[in-house]
């Protein structure tokens, strides 16, 4: 995986080491969290399709109603696309927006409203503006059909987009931001690990150093015991008088002190 | 993404585009809409309307800021495909509605095709 040898570039310290738990513990919520928002949104989604799907066969229906209704009108009537298009001033038949929360995404639905009076009230007065109005009774129905597709289907494209980038967070935390996370938290661990062996050879070296140092200290001093006991007893056969006279008459080297090399038989 | 709600309050009107019969219909159910400039919310295509009208008159719905929803026969729609499936907002709305001459063919949707492409079908 790509996400595998990265770290972040911090020093290897046990604050560091807290932040990047903390900042793991954090990720792994996160992560969590966004799984399910992407999940609840998806579940909406498939409602949506559904709906969709069953509205798109509706309306080719409800259309094939409306417009043979219309050629009905005309059949009665005679062509009356003309003035009706002509007469079109100002919209009766609006929609509004209103918004729907669904896990924090916004979706809008779509209301068709009447506003103003019938303007087409004196359509056909000669004759058929019965079937006429009747058509248009049709017609805004069919309208109210389209308008509820419409919202769902804007509902669709909107959750079409948040779920492809819920997915993509969800994706980027899971296979990018842990994986960091948890190679710097190894890093630290590994380089404390490392220090702390560090440390401990370096006390290991200074004890023995010190071992050395005070043995090497007491083999000192036990020769110098050695040698001023070894002074002192000589100092004590010097002092000796019988030893003395011993010593020069060149009897006493004869047994023992070696060192004397003045001596010369 | 969605936009902002001030955006969208603005926009309360359907447009057309298709054939005369549907046209009228849905005039007569009263969405005719002509603003100060003497622009309608309308177009009717027969078989005589240029591809470039049918296009500009679809790419002023689009940038049009008081438009809602833009219905569009199939049979128009399928003759600025390109456009439609490039149209990727979600204001206006666009929707395809069958014409009389045209029965409604739910493989030619571009949302529908979006669906099926979703689901793997």
């Amino acid at each position: 995986m790509s996400g595998n040898n990265q770290r972040l570039s911090i020093f290897p310290t046990r604050m560091a080491l807290t932040t990047m738990k903390g900042k793991l513990k954090g990720a792994q919520t996160g992560h969590s969290l966004l799984k399910r928002k992407s999940e609840a949104l998806t579940k909406r989604f498939r409602t949506i399709t559904q709906k969709i799907d069953e509205l798109k066969r509706k309306m080719g229906k409800v259309m094939q109603v409306a417009s043979f209704s219309l050629a009905e009108v005309q059949y009665i009537t005679g062509d009356i696309s003309y003035q009706v298009q002509e007469s079109a001033k100002t919209a009766q038949l609006k929609v509004r927006a209103k918004q729907e929360n669904v896990s924090g995404v916004m979706l809008p639905v779509f209301e068709s409203y009447n506003e103003g009076g019938n303007a087409f009230e004196f359509t056909g007065l000669g004759r058929g503006g019965q079937q006429i109005q009747k058509t248009k009774e049709v017609y805004a129905k069919a309208v109210e059909t389209l308008v509820e597709l419409a919202s769902l289907q804007t509902a669709f494209v909107i959750l079409d987009e948040v779920i492809k980038l819920t997915n993509r967070r969800v994706n980027a935390i899971e296979h990018v931001i842990i994986p960091r996370y948890e190679n710097t938290i190894k890093y630290i661990l590994s380089e404390l690990d490392e220090q702390d062996r560090e440390e401990f050879f370096r006390l290991k070296k200074v004890q023995g150093k010190k071992k050395e140092r005070a043995a090497l200290e007491e083999a000192d001093n036990a020769k110098k015991l050695a040698l001023a006991q070894a002074e002192s007893e000589h100092d004590a056969e010097i002092s000796t008088p019988v030893l003395q006279a011993a010593h020069e008459s060149g009897e006493l080297d004869l047994l023992g002190d070696e060192e004397d090399e003045d001596v010369i038989f | 993404m969605s936009g902002g709600t001030s955006l969208q309050k603005d926009r309360n009107l359907i447009a057309v585009i298709g054939d005369e019969d549907s046209v009228t219909g849905l005039l007569l159910a009263g969405i005719g809409h002509t603003n100060q400039q003497q622009k309608k919310n309308f177009l009717v295509v027969d078989a005589k309307t240029a591809l470039s009208t049918i296009e500009t008159a679809f790419q002023e719905f689009t940038s049009r800021k008081d438009i809602a929803i833009i219905l569009i026969n199939q049979h128009v729609a399928e003759d600025i495909r390109e456009l439609i499936d490039g149209h990727n907002q979600a204001f206006p709305t666009v929707l395809e509605i069958p014409s009389k001459d045209h029965p409604y063919d739910p493989e030619k949707d571009s949302v529908l095709k979006r669906v099926r492409r979703l689901f793997g079908e």
